[in-house]
């Protein structure tokens, strides 16, 4: 079974790459954008079939490692 | 005084603090990440580095490495840690200290000396400096900027938890003498004990005029005293 996992920073907490990436795409030339947050992306595979417990699995990951809570919000998705 | 120093693939500060504490009498080991006990020790040491080459957050995957369970029961103990840099984002991953270090706000690596003041001289670490005094430390990181949640903020302030702040040449505490961006200028941190201090400044780099100045000799001579 297989998790897509998204990282990225609380709405409220500074992202300097995201605005460095966004001024960058402005000075080539793309316009209209209105914002860009950069975050970090992991596949999980796992060898259970029960689909529950592989989401709690995957969700305890986030809490204790992937993710940290105090500055980073987190999405997992079945892919 | 016994001192433990750990040791992650990736410390680069080990063997300066490990210097550092020698010359100031202390009985130093260095303790390798895989162990799982600690030897008797009064102060843990947390050192400066890039321990796993930074991987995923600087400290996330030190934070939960074999022998810091073994720094986390001890610190619950009362043992005094020092975390240095690398150190203190180390210990704010594994949740002994509160807050995070966020990438610096310019999206610089920093590696000068900076000034900072002493705010709290009343406990284990400082006690041999002057409240207020202005020390000259050097700085090497790429994330030290200070954050935390707006009621940690308030308890480190009541609570009187804030160790260092950065200041200019006269104490003066502003965002000018601001280097990386961190809230309310926060160099160094206790936890509510004030058993532990974080700090992204190297007071192991600051303890011989061959190399630099004195300024950081006060920090261990406080633990001794």
């Amino acid at each position: 079974m297989k998790f897509s996992v998204t990282v990225t920073l609380k709405k409220d907490v500074l992202d300097p790459q995201g605005k460095v990436v966004q001024d960058t795409l402005q000075n080539l030339g793309m316009d209209n954008l209105k914002n860009i947050r950069q975050g970090k992306y992991f596949e999980i595979e796992l060898n259970d079939t029960n689909q529950n417990k592989a989401e709690k699995k995957v969700d305890d990951m986030c809490k204790k490692l992937l993710a940290n809570l105090i500055i980073e919000d987190y999405k997992v998705n079945k892919i | 005084m016994n001192s433990s120093v750990i040791v992650f693939p990736g410390s680069n500060c080990d063997r300066d603090i490990a210097i550092a504490l020698e010359k100031m009498q202390f009985k130093n080991q260095m303790v390798w990440h895989k162990e799982t006990k600690l030897p008797k020790s009064d102060l843990i040491v947390v050192p400066g580095g890039f321990s796993y080459g930074d991987y995923l957050r600087s400290g996330a995957i030190a934070g939960k490495s074999l022998i810091i369970n073994e720094v986390i029961k001890a610190a619950n103990d009362g043992c005094l840690v020092l975390g240095i840099c690398n150190g203190f984002q180390i210990l704010t991953e594994t949740g002994l200290l509160k807050g995070v270090l966020l990438r610096n706000q310019n999206l610089k690596f920093i590696n000068k000396d900076v000034n900072i003041k002493v705010i709290n001289n009343d406990t284990k670490f400082s006690n041999k400096y002057k409240k207020d005094q202005v020390l000259k430390i050097n700085i090497a990181h790429n994330e030290g900027n200070y954050f935390t949640n707006p009621n940690h903020l308030k308890e480190l302030n009541n609570e009187n938890l804030i160790a260092f702040r950065y200041c200019d040449e006269n104490g003066v505490v502003n965002k000018d003498s601001n280097p990386n961006g961190s809230l309310e200028n926060i160099a160094g941190i206790f936890n509510s004990k004030k058993n532990i201090l974080g700090m992204m400044p190297h007071p192991e780099r600051m303890v011989d005029n061959l190399i630099s100045n004195t300024d950081g000799v006060n920090l261990f001579s406080s633990l001794l005293n």
